[in-house]
Formats: C-alpha cells, sequence, structure tokens
C-alpha cells in the first residue's frame, strides 16, 4: 500500500500498537533547553529514575540567555540560576550541554541541524513547540511539554495518536523578494491558526524543491502557528549535502547505508492525504501579520480588516480599520530566531541594506541563531554591514522572539519581526509584533516603517 | 497524577478565541523553575482587565473556553498555572494540540465540544448555573441541558480515573517491548547507534 513520509515515518516507530490510532511510539532524539526541562529532571529524581539513552539527547540554554557580551556575568540571578541548573542536570544524568561560552551554543532548532543531531527518518522531540522545525529534513519532529521530556529520557518512547495528513503544494516559482517566511505566513493564513491542528503537514511542490534547507526549516518552523505539531518536507539531495560532515552525522559506510534509506523515505507517487491543499507561489506577494495571532496577516499591498473585525487584536495592535498596512511607523526591528535566524536570513535581510542606515527613532537588533550563524556572518563581513547601518550585533539566542532575557520591548512599542509569534506582550508587555521576512524587516528598519522590500529592491 | 472522576461546580466563562499560552502564563515567569504554586501567575497580564473571570481566589472547576484554546508555546506552566487556580476541566470547540497533552498529565480534562454545545453550557456558566461532568459516563450534565456526551482516548481516560503515572507505567508494562524495538532499529539503521 502507498504511504506518505508521515505513514513511514510513524509506522518504523511504533513499539507498541495501541489499537485505534494510538501507539507506543519510539523516539530516537531529545533536544533539551533550560526553561522546559528543570521539573522533567525533577520527576525523574522523584520516580528514582534514570536517563536510558544520555546519547540521544543535547541540551543547550537559549531561551534566558543574555545577548551582550558573553564574557560578562548573567545580570538576571534568575536566568543565571535556570542556566546553571540546566548544567547541572546535564551533569548528572550524563547527557552533552553545548555551554553558553563555547562555538556551539545557540537555538535549539538552529543547533540541530547544524550538529548533524537532527536527520532524515528519525523522531526528534523537545520540550519546544516549535520543535517542527527539523521536520525540514524528513523527520518526525515535535514539541512536548516537560512531563513528556521526563518520560522520553527515562523510556525513549511516547504514547501518541497518528495524526491525520495534509499535504500543502506550493507550486511555480516565488517572486524575487518574497521568502519561506512569506510561504509560511500565507500558508498559515489560508488555513487559519487551528486549521492544521490534528494533522502532520507536508510541503511539497517545485517551491519548496527550490528552497534551501534553510528555507525549509523555516517553513516547517512555523507549522505550528496553523496548529500542526509536525511540518515536514522529503529529504532530497540538499539534505544529504547540508548534512553530510557534520559532526554528529553518521559518516563513512554508515553514511552511505543512510543516505540509501533515506532516499526510500519519501511520498509514494500515489500517497492518499487526508487533506490537500494548492498554493500558487507566484501569486504570494510578502506578507506582515497586522493582529495578535499569526493567522492574522496581509500581503504589503493590501489593507486591515474593516469596522468591526477582529476589534481586540486591532484594538491591541493600535490599528486603524480598513488603513494599509504599508507606510505604518515602526519603533523596532528585530531579525533573528529559530524562524529566521540562520546565515541565509542574515544575508538576505543585509542584502537589502545597501549602504542605508537604520532610521532616526528606530531600535535595530539582529541576533543571530547560533554561535556557528555568527562566525561565518562575521566570516562574510555581514556584522559589518549591519553595524555600519545601525543594527545592533548581539551573541545568540531567543532574545526578543520570547522575551524572556532583558531583551523586552517597552509598551506600545511597534516592532519588524522576523520571529514566529505576534501574541499579546510577546516581545514584551503590551508590545506590538508584526511578523515578516528578514528582508522586509531590513528594509523596514532602513524605512523607519513598513515598506514593500520589492520596491526597495529595484 | 491526581485522579479525575466527577467534577461538579460552577463554570467561569472566557469566550475569546485563540488564547495563546503566553496568555496564559507570559514567558517572564518561565525563569521559575518549580512547578507549584504558579497560579499567582495565570493571565498575569489581563486580569487586572475590568470583569476578567479568571483569577487569585477562583472557586470554579470548570472553564468554558472559546475556540484554539492554550494554542502556541509547549510551555507546561499554562496548565500548572490553572490547575493551580483549582480548575480541572476546560471545555472548548479546539485546544492548542500541545496543551491538550499536557492537561491529561497533570490531572486535568480537557473536553471538546461542538460550538453549539460550548454555548449551551457557557450560557450556564454565565447564569452560575452547576455542570456536572462525569468522566466515566463521557457525559457532562448540566442545568435542563441533554446530557452532553464527549469523546476522550481511552488510555487518557484510564490514566486519570486511575491517577497513573505515564512514565513509570510505561516502564512497568513495556520494557522488554521497547528492548526489542531497540535491538531491531540497531540492526536496521545502526547509523543511528553508532
Amino acid at each position: 500500500m502507498s504511504r506518505s513520509l508521515y505513514d513511514k515515518l510513524w509506522d518504523a516507530h511504533v513499539v507498541v500498537d495501541g489499537g485505534d490510532g494510538k501507539a507506543l511510539l519510539y523516539i530516537d532524539r531529545h533536544l533539551l533547553h533550560e526553561v522546559s526541562t528543570p521539573q522533567s529532571f525533577e520527576a525523574l529524581r522523584e520516580d528514582g529514575l534514570e536517563v536510558r539513552r544520555p546519547v540521544t539527547q543535547l541540551a543547550v540554554a537559549d531561551h534566558s540567555v543574555p545577548t551582550h557580551d558573553r564574557s560578562l556575568a548573567i545580570d538576571d540571578p534568575q536566568a543565571a540560576a535556570q542556566i546553571a541548573l540546566l548544567e547541572r542536570n546535564c551533569a548528572e544524568f550524563g547527557i552533552a550541554y553545548l555551554p553558553l561560552q563555547g562555538n556551539d551554543q545557540g537555538i535549539v532548532h538552529v543547533i540541530g541541524p547544524e550538529q548533524g543531531f537532527t536527520l532524515p527518518g528519525i523522531t526528534l522531540v523537545c520540550g519546544d513547540s516549535h520543535t517542527s522545525t527539523h521536520g525540514a529534513f524528513g523527520a518526525l519532529a515535535f514539541g512536548i511539554g516537560a512531563s513528556e521530556c521526563g518520560t522520553v529520557m527515562a523510556t525513549q518512547t511516547l504514547w501518541q495518536t497518528r495524526a491525520r495528513t495534509m499535504r500543502v503544494t506550493f507550486t511555480g516559482a516565488l517572486q524575487p523578494g518574497v521568502s519561506a517566511k512569506d510561504m509560511a505566513l500565507a500558508f498559515i493564513a489560508a488555513v487559519g491558526s487551528s486549521g492544521g491542528t490534528g494533522h502532520a503537514v507536508e510541503f511539497a511542490g517545485e517551491a519548496i524543491e527550490a528552497l534551501s534547507m534553510e528555507g525549509r526549516m523555516t517553513l516547517c518552523n512555523m507549522a505550528i502557528e496553523a496548529g500542526s505539531r509536525t511540518g515536514l518536507v522529503a529529504p532530497d539531495e540538499k539534505t544529504f549535502a547540508y548534512l553530510e560532515g557534520r559532526p554528529r552525522a553518521p559518516s563513512g559506510e554508515t553514511w552511505e547505508a543512510a543516505v540509501a534509506h533515506w532516499r526510500t523515505l519519501a511520498s509514494d507517487a500515489d500517497a492518499v492525504f487526508d487533506r490537500e491543499i494548492a498554493i500558487a507561489a507566484g501569486e504570494i506577494a510578502p506578507q506582515v501579520t497586522f493582529g495578535t495571532s499569526p493567522d492574522q496577516a496581509v500581503s504589503i499591498d493590501g489593507a486591515l480588516p474593516g469596522d468591526g473585525a477582529l476589534k481586540r487584536p486591532m484594538q491591541y495592535m493600535g490599528l486603524a480599520a480598513g488603513a494599509a498596512i504599508a507606510g505604518l511607523p515602526i519603533d523596532h526591528a528585530f531579525i533573528g530566531s529559530c524562524t529566521n535566524g540562520r546565515l541565509e536570513d542574515l544575508r538576505a535581510a543585509a542584502s537589502v541594506i545597501r549602504g542605508g542606515h537604520v532610521a532616526d527613532g528606530v531600535r535595530a537588533l539582529v541576533v543571530p541563531g547560533s554561535m556557528q550563524v555568527k562566525r561565518q556572518a562575521e566570516a562574510e563581513g555581514l556584522d559589518r554591514v549591519f553595524k555600519a547601518a545601525g543594527f545592533e550585533w548581539r551573541e545568540p539566542g531567543c532574545s526578543l522572539c520570547v522575551a524572556m532575557n532583558s531583551d523586552r520591548l517597552p509598551a506600545g512599542a511597534r516592532c519588524a519581526s522576523t520571529s514566529n509569534r505576534n501574541f499579546e506582550g510577546r516581545q514584551g508587555v503590551g508590545s506590538r509584533t508584526h511578523l515578516m521576512s528578514p528582508a522586509m524587516v531590513a528594509a523596514a528598519a532602513i524605512a523607519g516603517r513598513i515598506v514593500d522590500v520589492r520596491e526597495a529592491l529595484v | 497524577m491526581n485522579r479525575l472522576e466527577r467534577v461538579e461546580g460552577q463554570a467561569i466563562s472566557l469566550p475569546d478565541a485563540d488564547v495563546d499560552t503566553d496568555v496564559i502564563y507570559p514567558a517572564r515567569f518561565l525563569l521559575i523553575t518549580e512547578k507549584k504554586g504558579l497560579g499567582r501567575y495565570a493571565f498575569a497580564d489581563r486580569r487586572d482587565e475590568p470583569g476578567f473571570p479568571i483569577g487569585v481566589g477562583n472557586d470554579r472547576p470548570i472553564l468554558i473556553a472559546g475556540p484554539n484554546f492554550g494554542c502556541g508555546s509547549s510551555r507546561e506552566q499554562a496548565p500548572w498555572a490553572i490547575g493551580d487556580l483549582g480548575i480541572r476541566v476546560i471545555v472548548a470547540e479546539s485546544f492548542g494540540e500541545i496543551f491538550y497533552s499536557n492537561c491529561f498529565r497533570n490531572g486535568m480534562l480537557p473536553i471538546r465540544l461542538e460550538r453549539d454545545r460550548v454555548e449551551s453550557l457557557r450560557r450556564i456558566a454565565e447564569a452560575n448555573g452547576t455542570i456536572l461532568v462525569d468522566l466515566k459516563a463521557k457525559a457532562v450534565i448540566a442545568g435542563d441541558l441533554a446530557p452532553i456526551a464527549f469523546e476522550v482516548a481511552d488510555d487518557r481516560r484510564q490514566a486519570l480515573l486511575n491517577g497513573w503515572n505515564d512514565t513509570t507505567r510505561i516502564l512497568a508494562l513495556h520494557a522488554a517491548d521497547i528492548a526489542r524495538f531497540e535491538a531491531a532499529q540497531k540492526r536496521a539503521a545502526p547509523w543511528l547507534w553508532t
């Protein structure tokens, strides 16, 4: 019987078939960070349990880490204690930890692929909803809660319900100035913030094949904003080329065997999906969110909802009904996060600057997704482009995507942001977030208002 | 884990759609590494709004929420905080999936119902009526409404009824299955075992 990529991943990991779509699923890999695991380790201690396979776990601090000078002590005592606790827990239970001061630290969803820890064909979990990112490699990856993190550490399994499947086919090619972020926002707007709930979403089509691994990660990252815990892209030559030679990827003979297996993972030609959606990639314009849910997005040349619609979000965001989104003045610009903090994102943003300078009254931050991204960007001179244009060049972390460290916006501040959530208060109490692509954020930072990057690129 | 079989009492109504876990438990409180006593941070940025229905001192064990409740971040602090306010049952048209799972791990029951049924219960909640949730019978009984049946996966229902710990239960029942799976995977996918 023909099977989808999701079916193949699921079937290969069933330890016990519980009937009725339920299975005890084997979990191959677990990523840990400082925020969602203190209580998981505590549960292990309470139950007197050990970590079953420490070698399948990898930990890093990202959410609460400061993004200023790493040689300084962490100024927030609560954050310092939380990071120290992760380090202690990892030492006690034998789990590898990438230190804050080291060359490999970064956002958990950036470092997993960088390290070759993320591989096609595996199941991967993390106490973070953006774990869907890793589906870009053809891995069954999903976010879980802290209790489930404890279960995975102790048993290497989780009881799961098989998802329905949805295929989103992006036909044709993107216009210049339009990126994976715009595809993600257009998809979410099309299906709604809960349109993907209960589904594993596979992204397919010419525009997906044309995307880099970075772009595929951006798209899968945001599957959760449509309610789907799992985004997927079939692994291909780009996937293998990205992974080959990475520290934790297989090598030598096992590499060849792995690739041979990975080539069999793509959905069969006649695989049947519970739901199919087609989106013409060429018709996607740069997207901007206006509200407080990621599905509340419009094209840059579009207008805001009319009178009475979405009252609370429009009021929170301080927007007038029916107005244009283009031209809206901003106070802050943020380039970074597990959605858009990779090298390609920084290159796209830098390419828009072209000798321009951040507008008066705008504060602009670039927070690379990892130390490796930062180093590579510096080797290319991107840091100098950003700094010369008046952007702050920071150390890696989640930063203004979750506002748990000292990077927080004041109430009422309006931010053009490459992050993934425009929820109320997400970037600081009362702050207002407009999600868009790295190129769009860079263009907004220079213009001081939301603009169409396609015009900036002419 | 706390058992849950029958929950009876008045209910809170929060009809907003897409109440995300950042709203339920703002990120700055995630620096706290405990799981107990988090109720005081629940809805921290909304509870001062006039008429906001949820807060410390709550004595209603049931929440009638809006669609897509608990979407967004996987933070289990969201159900911990709501649970700490004494809420055991949440009824909504739909839930964020991770939040939905997290509830079961904490002795809480999320119930998905069709919109018109959620709205019938909301009217009873707003009129300060009493609602009875019976997990054994998989039914909600309230006012003069006919009993409302709800679906819940049987393993989750049993776990709540019995107060099972998922982790120790998997180890007790499936240690041999896991070992067998691992031996087979080692042969089939040796690159995952080097």
